[in-house]
C-alpha cells in the first residue's frame, strides 16, 4: 500500500475491501469496494460499521465515482474514501472536493504534480459538500453560507 | 455586460497555467495522447484533419469590441487571418499549433475570455437568445441567469467527467431564437400568476445521430433554486447513463429510455435532497450579476424616420434589422453568409471593423448567433444608413437573414476529422443558385441547415430543409430532409428518400422550393406549407 496517497491522520483499515455484495453478507467487514455503476445507496443503512469505501475507476473518463463519493459524504459518512484504478493526477482536485481522501491509482502520482494541482485554483465557484467557501459567499460576506 | 472581478480573473488565469502545465507534460511525454485528449478538449482544443482547432467560448453569445479585437489579433497571430462563428455562439480557429495554445488562452484571459469546457464530456458554454437585453418581446434579460449558470457550472467537481457533453440554453420570450428544445437542458424564463419570475424547464433534447426534442419537465422553477435543480438533473444522468457505448450516453437517451415521467420523478427526488443541502446561490449574487446587465443609456426622443429611397439600403433594413425594446433603436444583424462565402467565417480585418462599428453605433456590444451571424444589438435608427455604408465597405452588408442563402453549415470534410462529406461547397452552390435577392424574398423565410456527418453539428434535423452528407461507398452523398424547426414550434426534419450527389442535392432542393411556391397559400412560409400539405407532394416534386 506504499503507493497510496492519503490525506487522513487516522490508522488505515487493515482488512482488504470486499465487494458490495460480500460486505452486505459479512456483518464483521468494515471495508467495502464500490464498482462503477453499483448503487451506493445500498450501503447507506450499514455505514455505521464502515471505515473504508474504495471507489473504483475502470477508466478515468467514467465519472460515476464522483457522484458516489459525494453522496456518501452527504449522508454524513466520515470514514475514508479511496479512489482506485485509472485515476489521473489532473482529477485529484475535483476528487478531493467530492470527498475522496485517499488515492491508490494504477500508476503512482508524481508528488510534485499533485501538490501543484491541488494548489492551482485559489477559489471555487460552487459548493461541493467540502469545506471550500464558494466565490459567491466571498462576494457577500454578510450572508450565511452552508 | 458582465465584468470579471478578482475571483473570476483568478479562476481563468489559473486555468491558463493549468493547461500550460498539462501541455508541457504532454510534450515532455509524461502523459500519453489518450490521457491528454480529455484535458485539451475541456480547453476547447480538438485535433482536426489538418491541425488543432481551438473553440473559444462566447458566453450566451455576448461580447464586446475589445474582445472582438483580441479575437482578430489571435486570428492574425496564431491562425491564418480568419475565424469561424459556430452554431453555439462560439468562435473557432482552424489552424492552431498545440504549443501555442496556452499562449492563446493567456491572451484571451486578458480580455475576460476563455475556452473552458467548450468541448469534451462537459457542461458546455451556455447559449441564449442573441437579442437578449434588446428584444422587444422579452419579459426580462435572460443573461444574468446565463452568467450565473456559467459560474456554477465551471469546474463543477461532481460532474467533471460526465457521460457526454451537456448543452444548456436560456431564453426569456415566447419566440424561440435559441433552438431551446434541441438542448440537453433548457430554461425559458416565465412569469407565474403571482407575477414572479421562474424557469420553465426542458430536458433531454439533442441532435446528433439520434435526435430528440426536449420534454418539458417542470412548469415553474423558482430561479434561486436552479443550482439544486441542475445538480439533480446532472446527478440522475451521471449515475444512470450508459457508459458502454459513446453514442448512447447523451442525456436524451436516458430521458427517452426512462420516459419523461420517470426521469422527472427521479429528478424531483434528487432536487428535494439538494435543496436540503442549502447550496443554492443567493438572490444577492444574482442581483450583483444582474447589475452588470443594466440597459445602456438609451437616448430619448430619437427620430424613427429613415430615408429608404436607396433600394439596396431599404432591403438591408427590411431584412437585417429587428424591433428593439427602446424607441428609436433597432437591432442590426450582420450577415456572415455572403453568396460564395463560407457560412460563419470572418476575416481578422472584418472583425476589427465590426469592433469599431460596435463602439461607434452599439455601446461597444456585439452578439454571436447560433445561425452563425453577428448582431449589433443597440443601434439608433438614425445611424442605420451610416452603419450600412460602413458594413458595405468591408463586405458585411448582405441582406439575407433567415432567407434561403442564410445557411447554417458545419465545417465538414474541409476541416473536420469526423465528417463524411463536405458541407461548405454545398452551401456555396445553394447560395449561388438562389443569389438573386428578389427571388430570395419571394421565397421568404427558409432555414437550410447542412451537416457533413450524422453528428449533426450543422443542425440538419432542425432545418426547414436539412442536408446530411454521408459516405456512400467512398463517394460523398447527400440526403435531403424536410420539415425541421428550431423555433417555438420545434420539429424534427424527415428524410425525403434516396440521396443525391452534390449537384443533385442542389437541384432537388430547388425542386422542393419550386413546389412550395406552387402550392403555398398567401402568407405561408415554407415550413407552414410543409406542415399543411405534408411530405408526399414534395417527394413527388423532388424525385421526378
Amino acid at each position: 500500500m506504499s503507493d497510496t496517497l492519503r490525506f487522513r491522520d487516522d490508522q488505515a483499515a487493515d482488512e482488504p475491501a470486499v465487494s458490495l455484495d460480500a460486505f452486505l453478507d459479512q456483518p464483521e467487514a468494515d471495508s467495502v469496494r464500490i464498482e462503477a455503476g453499483e448503487d451506493v445507496t445500498l450501503l447507506f443503512p450499514h455505514l455505521g460499521r464502515v471505515r473504508l469505501v474504495e471507489i473504483d475507476f475502470p477508466r478515468f473518463r467514467d465519472g460515476r465515482g464522483f457522484s458516489t463519493a459525494r453522496m456518501l459524504r452527504e449522508t454524513g459518512y466520515k470514514g475514508e474514501i479511496k479512489a482506485t484504478g485509472d485515476v489521473l493526477v489532473d482529477l485529484v482536485w475535483f476528487m478531493r472536493r467530492c470527498g475522496f481522501d485517499s488515492f491508490a491509482p494504477n500508476v503512482a502520482f508524481d508528488p510534485a504534480v499533485v501538490e501543484a494541482s491541488l494548489a492551482r485554483y485559489p477559489f471555487v465557484y460552487q459548493d461541493s459538500g467540502d469545506a471550500a467557501v464558494p466565490i459567491w459567499a466571498l462576494r457577500h460576506p454578510g450572508l450565511a453560507h452552508g | 455586460m458582465y465584468k470579471y472581478d478578482q475571483y473570476d480573473q483568478a479562476m481563468v488565469d489559473a486555468r491558463v497555467e493549468e493547461f500550460r502545465d498539462q501541455t508541457r507534460r504532454r510534450i515532455a511525454g509524461h502523459m500519453n495522447d489518450d490521457q491528454f485528449k480529455p484535458l485539451r478538449l475541456k480547453n476547447g482544443l480538438y485535433l482536426q484533419l489538418h491541425a488543432y482547432m481551438l473553440r473559444v467560448a462566447i458566453p450566451y453569445g455576448t461580447f464586446n469590441a475589445v474582445q472582438m479585437r483580441k479575437l482578430a489579433h489571435i486570428a492574425r497571430t496564431y491562425d491564418r487571418g480568419y475565424g469561424h462563428f459556430t452554431t453555439r455562439q462560439n468562435i473557432q480557429y482552424n489552424w492552431i499549433k498545440l504549443e501555442q495554445a496556452p499562449d492563446i488562452l493567456a491572451e484571451l484571459a486578458t480580455v475576460e475570455m476563455h475556452a473552458i469546457q467548450t468541448s469534451g464530456e462537459s457542461i458546455r458554454n451556455v447559449s441564449a437568445d442573441q437579442y437578449a437585453g434588446a428584444a422587444a418581446d422579452e419579459i426580462i434579460d435572460p443573461r444574468p441567469w446565463a452568467e450565473t449558470i456559467r459560474q456554477m457550472t465551471n469546474f463543477m467537481p461532481e460532474f467533471s467527467y460526465l457521460p457526454r457533453k451537456f448543452k444548456i440554453a436560456v431564453i426569456a420570450s415566447k419566440v424561440d431564437r435559441a433552438a431551446l428544445r434541441w438542448h440537453d437542458f433548457a430554461l425559458r424564463i416565465v412569469r407565474n400568476e403571482a407575477g414572479e419570475i421562474g424557469f420553465e424547464v426542458y430536458a433531454g433534447g439533442g441532435m446528433g445521430r439520434t435526435p430528440f426534442i426536449a420534454h418539458k419537465i417542470r412548469d415553474f422553477l423558482p430561479t434561486t433554486q436552479i443550482f439544486s435543480y441542475l445538480q439533480a438533473v446532472l446527478r440522475v444522468w451521471n449515475r444512470n447513463a450508459r457508459r458502454d457505448n459513446i453514442h448512447k450516453q447523451r442525456m436524451k437517451i436516458l430521458v427517452h429510455e426512462l420516459g419523461q415521467e420517470e426521469f422527472s420523478r427521479q429528478v424531483e427526488e434528487a432536487f428535494t435532497h439538494f435543496l436540503s443541502l442549502g447550496q443554492d446561490f443567493p438572490q444577492a449574487e444574482y442581483d450583483r450579476i444582474a447589475a452588470y446587465f443594466t440597459p445602456p443609456p438609451f437616448e430619448q426622443g430619437l427620430s424613427e424616420d429613415l430615408d429608404l429611397s436607396d433600394p439596396a439600403f431599404a432591403a438591408w433594413v427590411r431584412l437585417q434589422t429587428v424591433a428593439h425594446q427602446a424607441p428609436g433603436y433597432a437591432i442590426a444583424n450582420i450577415s456572415l453568409k455572403p453568396v460564395g462565402g463560407i457560412p460563419g467565417d470572418i476575416s481578422a480585418d472584418q472583425m476589427d471593423r465590426v469592433a469599431d462599428l460596435a463602439e461607434r453605433f452599439s455601446f461597444g456590444e456585439i452578439r454571436a448567433t447560433h445561425a452563425q451571424n453577428l448582431v449589433l444589438p443597440h443601434v439608433r435608427k438614425i445611424d442605420l444608413p451610416a452603419l450600412w455604408q460602413e458594413l458595405r465597405a468591408v463586405g458585411l452588408a448582405d441582406a439575407n437573414l433567415d432567407l434561403v442563402t442564410d445557411i447554417i453549415a458545419c465545417p465538414g470534410l474541409d476541416y473536420c476529422s469526423l465528417a463524411n462529406a463536405r458541407s461548405i461547397p454545398v452551401a456555396q452552390k445553394i447560395a449561388e443558385r438562389f443569389a438573386d435577392l428578389e427571388r430570395q424574398e419571394d421565397i421568404g423565410e427558409l432555414k437550410i441547415k447542412i451537416s457533413g456527418c450524422i453528428n449533426a453539428c450543422g443542425h440538419h434535423h432542425a432545418g426547414n430543409i436539412g442536408i446530411l452528407g454521408v459516405d456512400k461507398k467512398g463517394t460523398e452523398n447527400y440526403q435531403l430532409l424536410l420539415g425541421g424547426s428550431g423555433d417555438e414550434e420545434t420539429s424534427q426534419a424527415k428524410i425525403t428518400g434516396p440521396g443525391f450527389d452534390e449537384d443533385g442535392v442542389v437541384n432537388a432542393l430547388e425542386r422542393a422550393v419550386d413546389h412550395y411556391r406552387a402550392v403555398r397559400q398567401p402568407g405561408e412560409r415554407f415550413i407552414d406549407t410543409y406542415r399543411r400539405v405534408g411530405m408526399d407532394g414534395f417527394k413527388e416534386a423532388i424525385y421526378v
